[in-house]
């Protein structure tokens, strides 16, 4: 005969106002199995929990049901003061009396009858409880950080740091991310590259950080604490041991008009290059869809020139393996074009800004290039159509963003700011020309922002006209700018030298795609989805998968990095430990009964079902049968639905609890 | 209305004439509109001072100076006191009428400058206000005869209200304050004439 002690809790007035909780105990005193029943203001709180260890051993209980809330809150409290007393955690359950009854009861007599069943149908459950063991799971200590942006170097950083093995995985030629465009920064002015560059080579030289640069996830296999992760190392066609960076081959490469992608689109490239000077790896690849010789077969004059001897045409593809016990994803962002609707994009171009075909109207990113010594103007303000300097700039903000009629409803959040930026380098860069910036409202919140938008308009006398513009047009040299200032109720029209217009930031054109191979969530516009926004916001719904940066909602630098480095503490915490403790509820498969059919194979979301050889003892396969991997399985129970032979049961949850249960009910 | 750039409101002009009489940059209102919540005189006008300020900021000298605003207020000085960024918008307001009387702005609002000219005439008249003169003439000149006559009587037996103009003893030094302020603007002007 069972030994079960119920214990009603009042949840102050959360419970007692609408359940006459001294009733729903004495009822379930009646329960035939129950041999203790009290109730109590606060079950939760210490002396709560001491009422249920005492009884525990006092009573020798062999079940107990806590009703008050759900699951969700306090489950492992009682868990934990019930193992404290001796009993296994396992045999405790809760009946959830608040979330289900008394908030959703406004009279006390319904309440308290329905609390009623909600106890006796737990107490029936309980009666048939078995103990279980959490599983025990092995931690490969080594991470994976995709994406080599600020993010990405700043956790790979942290988690090597912290003495863990990492591998960084970059798909351009270097890292560097956006960061690396950048000219100067917001609200300090220092220089992004100066910033950048000293952790770019710290990253290149640590001992605990292996680099795959110019190279892309192929498939990810495992659960936490095991992952399988398969890359691909594209061929960069120059071997990255010989080559000593001298860039000779990049001189003499007589392919030079390909738009830089890192100068986008403002200066050329040979077919043989690096992104940038301080590039990490400084070693060039050579870009097959344009080089002579991959097109025509001939050519080859870098291997010529190359004094080491690294160039190496015939160089494949190699797929490369890794175990990883956690994995960082920090694939940042993209920029909205102005440009026409992409085909598959959801998202419309602007025809009133002519669609970007104007060529003094740049984007944001384009400026900062503009403004950056090392760019293509070497930091001098020079218009993309002639090169002269220009005297009057506006710059638009909110260009895609805020604006659910080209698609997209979000805030970009960090455009206020660069704008800004931009206007103050501009008016620093040419003392005598006016900057004027189209705004709808301007979002500085952050530490010293405000401050810098004030500056940029007391001292340095940036006009803010507060308005969108509806049109953009060339006339005779300039681009006319049609916008309003509703602070003035006027119609503003400015003929521009130049225009920059501030992007929205939008997720990776693939982001979606490399959700889909790591099994994370991602929102309708592809940022990924964190585990709760205030409470997990680096973790994502898949144990040992975290986020950072700007691949999660549109960030700036030291969010980036305050999440970067949350997300590298997540992982050191998780290798911290030999074994990770998993819940024991779980599927598992009755191999005599199985029928080798693996609908469960198909319904598994978690990829949790594997087929298994049943061999006998000279090795000769007697049958498959279905098993299920005690790391991957969540305990959702498809399988146990899907299967036809009905041999799969999920523990603390089986055929047999339930249906005691629906008894229950039922009397 | 429109704002053109470049176009024949050029923003820098306007806005500096006025900076320059305040001895403050107008860049520092950032729009909050504390001064027209608070300003008592904000329902008769067309535009609250927030607005006006706008306009200096952008350089609508137009807008501002045809504006009745900048008669209708009463130098209360409560904007100023309220702002948040420590605009000096009353001065702001003291500037414009300056500027537009100055290059001949035609007043919106009558009944202000009529009791200002007559207010002032006085003045140099007599030394001192004289003020059944001032209350007739005001009513004659803006042709509300029976204006506040039914107070009259009121004030004339508290001896509030003297039948005769009494000159003040120092009427000649009051002439020479005035003569003085109007050499000093016209030798201002012509300055201003000189260097533009
Ligand atoms: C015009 C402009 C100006 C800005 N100015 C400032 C400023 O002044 N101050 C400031 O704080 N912020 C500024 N920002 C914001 C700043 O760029 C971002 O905050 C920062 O770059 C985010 O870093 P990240 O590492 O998350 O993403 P990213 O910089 O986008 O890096 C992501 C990296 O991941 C790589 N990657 C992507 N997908 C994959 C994949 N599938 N596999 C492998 N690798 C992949 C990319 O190649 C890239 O290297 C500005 C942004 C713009 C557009
Ligand atoms: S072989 Fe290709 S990369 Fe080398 S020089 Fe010729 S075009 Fe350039
Ligand atoms: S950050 Fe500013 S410019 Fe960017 S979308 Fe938001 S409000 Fe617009
Ligand atoms: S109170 Fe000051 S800051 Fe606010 S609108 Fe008026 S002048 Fe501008
Ligand atoms: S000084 Fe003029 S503008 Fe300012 S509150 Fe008083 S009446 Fe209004």
């Amino acid at each position: 005969m069972a030994r079960i002690g119920v214990f009603v809790c009042h949840c102050g007035k959360n419970i007692g106002a609408t359940v006459d909780c001294e009733r729903v105990a004495g009822e379930a005193a009646k329960i035939p199995g129950v041999v203790h029943s009290e109730n109590y203001l606060y079950m939760c709180s210490d002396p709560g929990q001491l009422k249920i260890k005492d009884a525990i051993r006092d009573k020798k209980l062999d079940g107990v049901v806590v009703a008050a809330c759900s699951p969700h809150m306090h489950e492992r409290t009682f868990r934990r003061a019930v193992a404290e007393a001796g009993l296994n955690p396992y045999l405790a359950e809760m009946s959830n009396v608040r979330e289900h009854c008394s908030w959703v009861h406004q009279d006390i007599e319904d309440g308290t009858a329905k609390a009623i069943d909600l106890v006796r149908v737990m107490v029936e459950k309980v009666k048939l409880n078995q103990p279980l063991t959490p599983i025990r799971v092995p931690v490969t200590k080594r991470a994976l950080v995709i994406g080599g942006g600020v993010a990405g170097i700043q956790a790979a950083l942290d988690i090597a740091n912290g003495e863990r093995d990492v591998i960084l995985l970059e798909r351009d030629p270097s890292i560097g991310g956006h960061m690396s465009q950048l000219s100067e920064t917001f609200p300090t002015l220092d220089c992004s590259q100066c910033i950048l560059t000293p952790k770019m080579v710290e990253v290149a030289s640590h001992p605990r950080i292996t680099l795959l640069t110019y190279s892309e996830l192929e498939e990810v296999d495992g659960y936490v604490g095991n992952f399988q992760v398969k890359i691909r190392k594209k061929a960069r066609s120059v071997d990255m041991d010989v080559c000593t960076g001298c860039g000779v081959c990049m001189e003499k490469c007589p392919v030079k008009k390909i738009p830089s992608e890192f100068n986008v689109g403002l200066s050329m490239r040979p077919a043989i290059y690096t992104p940038f000077p301080q590039a990490v790896p400084n070693v060039p690849v050579i870009d097959k869809e344009n080089c002579i010789y991959y097109i025509k077969g001939k050519c080859k004059v870098c291997e010529k020139f190359c004094g080491p001897g690294a160039i190496r045409f015939d160089q494949e593809d190699e797929i490369v393996t890794y175990d990883v016990g956690a994995i960082v994803v920090a694939t940042g962002y993209s920029l909205y074009s102005v440009g026409e609707k992409p085909p598959g994009s959801t998202i419309a171009g602007y025809g009133e800004y002519g669609y970007g075909n104007i060529p003094d109207v740049i984007d944001a990113l384009q400026f900062e290039r503009l403004a950056s010594a090392s760019g293509p103007t070497e930091g001098h303000m020079r218009r993309p159509s002639d090169g002269a300097e220009p005297k009057t700039v506006a710059f638009i903000q909110c260009v895609g963003s805020r604006c659910p009629e080209k698609g997209i409803t979000y805030c970009s959040k960090i455009c206020c700011m660069y704008t800004v930026k931009h206007a103050m380098l501009y008016k620093h860069k040419v003392h005598d020309g006016d900057a004027y910036i189209f705004y709808m409202d301007i979002r500085s919140g952050g530490k010293n922002y405000e401050e810098f938008v004030r500056r940029a308009i007391e001292e340095d006398g940036v006009v803010y006209l507060r308005g969108r513009v509806s049109r953009l047009y060339r006339k005779d040299g300039k681009v006319i700018v049609r916008g309003a200032d509703t602070l003035s109720g006027t119609q503003v029209e400015i003929a521009a030298d130049m225009v920059v217009t501030a992007n929205a930031t939008l997720a990776q054109p693939d982001s979606q795609d490399v959700a889909q191979k790591i099994g994370i969530a991602y929102d309708k516009y592809g940022f990924f989805s964190e585990k709760h926004p205030k409470l997990a916001p680096v973790e994502t719904n898949t144990a040992g998968v975290f986020l950072a940066g700007a691949c999660q909602a549109p960030k700036d630098i030291p969010e980036a990095v305050a999440q970067a480095s949350g997300a590298a503490a997540k992982v050191l915490e998780m290798f911290a430990v030999d074994e990770l403790e998993r819940e024991p509820t779980i599927a598992v498969v009755n191999e005599d009964t199985c029928v080798a059919c693996f609908f469960c194979k198909r319904i598994c979301p978690y990829s949790a079902v594997e087929e298994k050889e049943i061999k006998d003892r000279d090795g000769n396969l007697i049958k498959l049968v279905s098993h299920v991997n005690e790391g991957l399985c969540q305990g959702c129970g498809l399988c146990v639905v899907a299967c036809p032979s009905k041999s799969i049961e999920l523990l603390g949850f089986t055929d047999e609890q339930l249906f005691a249960e629906i008894n229950a009910l039922a009397e | 209305m429109q704002l053109k750039v470049p176009g024949p409101m050029v923003v820098s002009d306007f806005t500096q004439q006025v900076e320059a009489i305040i001895g403050q940059s107008v860049s520092k209102c950032y729009q909050c509109g504390n001064c027209t919540a608070g300003c008592p005189a904000a329902p008769e006008m067309d535009f609250g001072p927030q607005r006006i300020i706008r306009f200096v900021q952008l350089g609508l000298k137009d807008l501002a100076l045809t504006s009745n605003t900048i008669w209708t207020c009463a130098s209360c000085v409560t904007c100023t006191t309220r702002c948040p960024q420590e605009v000096d918008i009353t001065g702001v307001m003291d500037a414009l009428r300056i500027i537009a009387q100055r290059e001949h702005y035609p007043v919106q609002d009558r009944y202000v400058t009529a009791l200002n000219d007559i207010f002032l005439g006085n003045i140099r008249t007599f030394g001192r206000q004289y003020e059944i003169g001032l209350i007739g003439k005001y009513n004659l000149r803006t042709r509300q005869f029976f204006k506040d006559v039914m107070l009259g009587p009121k004030l004339f037996f508290k001896g509030k209200l003297k039948l005769l103009p009494h000159r003040s003893g120092n009427v000649r030094e009051v002439r020479e304050i005035f003569r003085r302020v109007k050499e000093e603007s016209a030798a201002s002007s012509a300055n201003r004439a000189g260097r533009a």
